[in-house]
Parts: C-alpha cells; sequence; structure tokens
C-alpha cells in the first residue's frame, strides 16, 4: 500500500497539467486558491486521482477537501477501504 | 472583512471585460422587435444568440392566448401550487404537455432551472447515487448538491467511463441515477444516447435526459433526443424547459413512472415556489399546438443550422461539435480576444453569445451562436458574412489553446 508522501507525490504530479502558474506544490496548498484554478478544473483533477487509485470521490466530499493534504488523506481513507 | 471581500477578484475580471467594450454578460437590448431583430445601442441588430429555436415568441396565437389568460384570471397566482396557485389553466397544461410528450405525467415548475432542481433534488436523497456527466449544466449541479446525493462525475458522452464508475462504485442499496443532455448547452453536442442505453440495459439504473436544447428541436414529433434516437421507452424521466422553443418561461418534468405524481409532495423547488402566471401557462399551451401544427419549423430549423454550420467550416473556423445542431459554438484563443470580438460583432450587427471558464468545458472561450426557424437564409449567410469580416480579421484567433 502506498505510503504518505507516495499518495502526495502522485497527487502533485496529476495536479501539474492544471498548476499552469507553476505554483510550489506544498502539503498546505489549497488546490482552488492557490492554484488559482476554477471549480471544473479542480472536479477535472479529482477525476484524474479516482482513475489513478481506482477509487470513487464522490463530489460531496470534495467542500471539505482544500488542501493537498486534505485529498492525501481522502485518497488514504478510500484506498484502504476499497 | 465583509461577507462580499470573497468576489473582489470578480470587480477586477469584469473591469477588464468593460475596458475592452460592452458588459457582455449583462448586455442591454433596447427592445426586441421579433424573433430575430432586436436594437442595442441604438442599432438594428440580428439576433443569433438567445435559443429561440422555434421562433414563437411572437407568434399571434401565443400572444392572443397570453393576453386572453391575463384580462381573465389575472397577473398573478400570488401562491404554490400546493396552496392556491392551481388553476385549471396549470392542470390543462400538463395534461396537454403530457399529450405531446407521450408521457403519462407530466408537472410543471416556475423556471427551468427550478425543473431540474425540483425533479433531481426530488428524486434522489442521501441515500442515493446521481452519476453527473461533466459537461452538465449548472442547474444539474445545483440539484445534485441539494439532493444530498453521493455524486459521481462521469467524462462527457463517455459511455465507457460511466460503465467504469458504475462498476467501481459495486452494489449499494440505494438508487442510482444517471443524468445526461439532449443537446449540451455550450458546444451543442447530442449525448450517445444508445451507448449510455446499453450501459443501462448491462448494470440497471434510472436515466434522466434533459432536454431543455432539444424538445422541440429533435425527433419526428420534436419530443428531443430520445425521440429522434428512438429510445424514448429506456429514458425514465425527462425534464425540459418553456424558455426556448416554447417561448416563455418556466419547466417541466416528465415520465410514465407510477409514483411520479409523489413528486408533488417532494419537490420543494415545486413545493415552495409561486405557480407560473397565467399568461405564462396560456401561451406555452398555445405554442404546445403550434409545435404540433407546424412541423415545418423544425424542419426550417435543420435547414439553417445546417446552413450555419457549413458557412463557418468554410470560413475554416474551429467548431466545437462536427454534427450541426441549432447550438453552434467557435472557440476563440483566449478571453480578451472572445470580448473584443464580440464587441465587434455587435457593432457589425449580430448578436450571439460570449461564453468564457468556467461556464464551458475544458476551460475554452466561445462565440457560441443560437440558430432559429426565424431566421431568413439571407440571416444565416448575414452571419456567415459578419463572422468573415470580423473574426478573421484578427489573426490567429481560432488556434486551438492547449490541443
Amino acid at each position: 500500500m502506498a505510503t504518505d508522501d507516495e499518495i502526495f507525490a502522485t497527487l502533485c504530479r496529476l495536479i501539474e497539467p492544471f498548476n499552469t502558474e507553476d505554483v510550489k506544490l506544498e502539503k498546505n496548498t489549497d488546490i482552488a486558491a492557490d492554484l488559482n484554478i476554477d471549480s471544473v478544473s479542480v472536479m477535472d483533477f479529482v477525476m484524474e486521482v479516482e482513475d489513478e487509485f481506482d477509487i470513487d470521490i464522490p463530489l460531496n466530499v470534495l467542500g471539505d477537501t482544500r488542501t493537498l493534504s486534505d485529498l492525501r488523506d481522502v485518497v488514504k481513507a478510500r484506498v484502504k477501504g476499497a | 472583512m465583509s461577507i462580499l471581500e470573497k468576489y473582489r477578484p470578480l470587480v477586477e475580471r469584469h473591469k477588464k471585460m468593460l475596458e475592452l467594450g460592452r458588459n457582455a454578460v449583462g448586455l442591454r437590448m433596447d427592445d426586441v422587435f421579433s424573433p430575430t431583430r432586436a436594437r442595442i445601442d441604438g442599432k438594428e441588430v440580428i439576433l443569433a444568440g438567445t435559443n429561440n429555436y422555434m421562433a414563437i415568441t411572437f407568434d399571434d396565437a401565443c400572444i392572443k392566448a397570453g393576453q386572453k389568460a391575463l384580462a381573465d384570471h389575472g397577473t398573478g397566482t400570488t401562491g404554490s401550487r400546493i396552496a392556491n396557485g392551481s388553476y385549471a389553466l396549470h392542470l390543462e397544461l400538463e395534461k396537454s404537455l403530457a399529450g405531446f410528450l407521450k408521457r403519462k405525467h407530466s408537472i410543471v415548475f416556475s423556471t427551468g432551472y427550478q425543473a431540474n432542481l425540483g425533479t433531481i433534488a426530488g428524486l434522489a436523497g442521501p441515500r442515493d447515487t446521481v452519476f453527473l456527466d461533466a459537461d452538465s449544466h449548472s442547474s444539474i449541479y445545483d440539484a445534485c448538491t441539494l439532493s444530498g446525493a453521493r455524486l459521481i462525475r462521469f467524462k462527457h458522452n463517455n459511455a465507457d467511463d460511466l460503465a467504469k464508475r458504475l462498476r467501481r462504485m459495486g452494489d449499494d442499496e440505494g438508487g442510482r441515477l444517471v443524468v445526461l443532455e439532449g443537446i449540451y448547452s455550450m458546444f451543442g453536442d447530442r449525448a450517445p444516447l444508445q451507448e449510455f442505453v446499453d450501459v443501462k440495459r448491462e448494470y440497471g439504473f434510472e436515466l434522466l435526459v434533459d432536454e431543455a436544447h432539444s424538445t422541440g428541436v429533435l425527433g419526428q414529433g420534436g419530443r428531443g433526443l430520445a425521440d429522434e434516437a428512438g429510445l424514448e421507452s429506456d429514458v425514465d424521466f425527462v425534464v425540459g424547459t418553456f424558455s426556448k422553443s416554447f417561448g416563455a418561461i418556466g419547466g417541466f418534468a416528465a415520465s410514465d413512472h407510477e409514483l411520479f405524481e409523489m413528486l408533488r409532495f417532494a419537490s420543494r423547488a415545486y413545493m415552495f415556489s409561486a405557480s407560473p402566471s397565467p399568461a405564462t401557462i396560456a401561451t406555452v399551451k398555445e405554442a404546445i399546438n403550434q409545435l404540433e401544427a407546424r412541423p415545418e419549423l423544425r424542419q426550417k430549423l435543420r435547414d439553417n443550422s445546417a446552413r450555419l454550420h457549413r458557412g463557418f467550416k468554410s470560413l475554416g473556423l474551429e467548431l466545437c461539435c462536427d454534427v450541426p445542431s441549432p447550438i453552434i459554438a467557435v472557440r476563440i484563443v483566449d478571453e480578451p480576444t472572445a470580448i473584443v470580438l464580440w464587441n465587434r460583432l455587435v457593432d457589425a450587427g449580430v448578436y450571439v453569445n460570449i461564453a468564457l471558464p468556467p461556464g464551458t468545458p475544458n476551460g475554452v472561450c466561445l462565440l457560441r451562436c443560437s440558430v432559429s426557424a426565424g431566421h431568413s437564409e439571407q440571416d444565416i449567410d448575414r452571419i456567415i458574412a459578419l463572422f468573415e469580416t470580423v473574426v478573421l480579421s484578427l489573426p490567429e484567433v481560432t488556434a486551438p489553446q492547449n490541443s
């Protein structure tokens, strides 16, 4: 099973195409606000994450998911639960 | 800090738009003369961005019906359908609409937005899962959020991607609702309905199709994409609007399901909105008669759409859909270019829509046209000529951004 750091590294790789302003990615980077990307792009990114890990991340979950580490925790819980 | 401070960045974006010309997201129509003509900034323009597909807004019979209802029943109902807002007119419209759509039941809502809000949030609850197409209209997203259901988004028009997500979720005790649109409002592309129906037959779910842009437009009977595709019995719920082909305001949902009428006690947008005014109901009812009596409107719309699509293609414009529909969207390289071109088109005498992210799929900028049965061939040719003069005047306006 993937470690926290491995999941984080994968998230950083998947978000690169959306990170058009080349913001430095930290665990507490706010996906929408810091990267200055709109709500549709956030959903498109999450779809990539779902496919990479073969999990569901329902849109309802995203309301409480702001930073990359929040998303890492979501992925971790869902990979484990599967 | 004020609660409105979060919108400060929007002020900057809007200011940039105004520096380039008109307020594209709140343009003042000084006067609208007909389904295809208006006056903007003192000048007459061709309307090619009003979703007035059947050109029914100035129909004599519809206007007369509206005037009579206004005189006979007053200006408004001052109440919701579950209180004092159910008139004989509303029930007659629901009956006539069910007949037009060939469905057992239909429910009328006060706007198209509320039709989706009320129907989807009425159908799905916290124990259910809604699968929605990535390019769904905002009213569908908002409805899904309001429903409290688990929301799974699948790739646009990709039935295999839906199947993958259904497989991934596995068995669940709740209901499963898949939401598609007949014609998608930005690119004008249809859902590949047969492919989705194949997935439905394999996995089992209930299917809702929003025919907002396709009612009146597609199919032999004008009932939308499912009519055109011959798959109406596979569609469990239809949603639509009165603000496009019916030329008024309001919306509807229809179904053959034996429990469908229960939405009248579960759909909050239905229960807590004032019902549509008598004049609105009367014009819609007459519009249904007109659409049934004049199938030639549909043919004229098809011919006009094909003509505009062909014309734009021959100019080498980058179109968002290869198959003609009344929505024909031209992709423009970036936001400032789109704003400048849109202003020049209005100056030159044609009104189209400008569509910008996040209101568009894949972050693209569009000049979006909608064709009407009320356009003459000369109108269509004039629109093509104006696009040639204006849009092709700038170098590389449609050069792809990312791809």
